[in-house]
């Protein structure tokens, strides 16, 4: 029995160790406060990985071609804030490079790093860093978001050129299915739960309410 | 601690760590602490949430006029400029017969940053005023709004690729409006507003709000 707040209304209550699978909802408002997972490390570790490969392929490849009047045009992730940038809206192309490339990279490098070095707890302290990072840029990692902006992209122009998806369109696709994986199997909890605290202290199995905030 | 009126964290003493969920004794009531955990800095509530949540609200609702009334496209074909605001693009898809394409556009980027705009509003009133109506669909209002935020920034993907891929001078080319740095202005803002907002301020009784000066 572990007792915790629930981060949505604040009643403390007790969580019983949950079969995989289980899933734990707050008594007063039916958030959800903790899930039993089969393989909360590995399993999203391998999924990260290839997730890692995907994202790699979908941008450094055309997402998609565009040719009319027999000219020929292609772009890639990057390329579509390029081009913002290039014409004079700075700030927008900040924000798609942004939510498209660099929160979802480094959404990924993060949980990539925190898992390899949560194998062997107690994990140091900078992997905790680490998490909140990822944690901070999760929802700003917005490949799902920007699938379907290409899908009515490619509606709008298909009827002034012949578009052709590229590699990168199918590897962006396969990007959003592994990330949405990964998050649906990875174990925050679990996670934290194996990394070394701030006051030096290794992580208890059964963490209670007795400890102490440290003043600085 | 009895079951017919559990406590919650801060009635009990306890604050909950906002990063790692840790749950940690305070130092004192005045200034909690660091998470003994992950060396975050503990907070009763989210600081200043009602301000920082009204003042990003807004200026979300400020920027939603230039959004709407300005436009997302220029495209310029064979001399002639046309301009399309986001409404525009809806009816075009919708003229082009693609109603789904074009329901989704409406909802994403004019029903979706509005009804955040009022749902958080709405929150924030009822906080102010003490009296939470219905606790239970009010948390469900806030879950809805912070998970359904980031779908608004769909209409600054469409630009962005719109923009990057119709190049072909000197035939057709077009260009990104004045409107989408104040659309992508409004979804950022209203992300962040939902950040700010602390839920566990629509179940506070009217002694915690007190104590917490929230």
């Amino acid at each position: 029995m572990e007792t915790v707040a629930c981060p949505d209304c604040d009643l403390l209550q007790q969580i019983p160790p949950l079969p995989p699978g289980g899933k734990a909802r707050c008594a007063r408002c039916g958030e959800t406060l903790a899930q039993g997972r089969v393989d909360p490390i590995d399993l999203p570790l391998a999924l990260t990985i290839a997730a890692a490969i995907a994202f790699i392929v979908a941008n450094t490849t055309p997402l998609m071609g565009l040719s009319a009047v027999g000219r020929e045009a292609s772009t890639t992730i990057s390329g579509g804030a390029l081009q913002m940038w290039q014409q004079g809206s700075q700030i927008t192309a900040l924000a798609v490079a942004f939510c498209a490339v660099i929160a979802p990279g480094g959404h990924l490098l993060f949980l990539l790093t925190v898992l390899i070095a949560v194998r062997r707890p107690p994990a140091p302290r900078w992997v905790g860093e680490m998490l909140r990072s990822a944690h901070f840029l999760e929802p700003w990692s917005m490949t799902e978001v920007m699938m379907l902006g290409i899908l009515v992209a490619l509606f709008k122009i298909a009827q002034l050129a012949t578009v052709l998806p590229g590699i990168g369109m199918y590897a962006a696709g396969a990007f959003v299915f592994l990330l949405g994986a990964v998050l649906v199997t990875f174990d925050v909890h679990e996670v934290w739960a194996r990394i070394e605290w701030i006051d030096g202290k290794v992580p208890a199995p059964t963490p209670d309410a007795s400890a102490t905030g440290i003043a600085r | 601690m009895t079951a017919a009126a559990a406590p919650s964290a801060a009635e009990a003493g306890l604050v909950s760590c906002r990063t790692c969920h840790q749950l940690t004794r305070p130092v004192s009531r005045a200034s909690p602490g660091y998470c003994p955990r992950c060396g975050a800095a503990l907070a009763w509530r989210r600081h200043h949430s009602i301000q920082y949540t009204w003042a990003l609200v807004i200026a979300a609702a400020i920027f939603y006029i230039p959004a709407n009334a300005l436009p997302v496209l220029t495209t310029t074909a064979l001399g002639s400029t046309e301009s399309d605001t986001i409404m525009g693009g809806v009816i075009f898809l919708y003229t082009s017969g693609s109603w789904p394409l074009a329901l989704i556009v409406l909802v994403a980027s004019v029903m979706i940053p509005l009804g955040k705009l009022v749902v958080l509003a709405y929150l924030l009133i009822q906080v102010q005023r003490g009296a939470v109506k219905n606790k239970h669909d009010s948390t469900r209002m806030y879950r809805l709004v912070e998970f359904i935020g980031r779908w608004s920034m769909l209409d600054v993907f469409v630009d962005a690729f719109v923009v990057a891929l119709v190049q072909l001078q000197p035939l057709m080319s077009v260009e990104p409006g004045a409107g989408v740095i104040f659309f992508m202005a409004v979804v950022v803002l209203t992300m962040l507003a939902a950040q700010t907002f602390d839920p566990r301020l629509l179940w506070d009784t009217a002694s915690e709000r007190q104590a917490f000066g929230a």
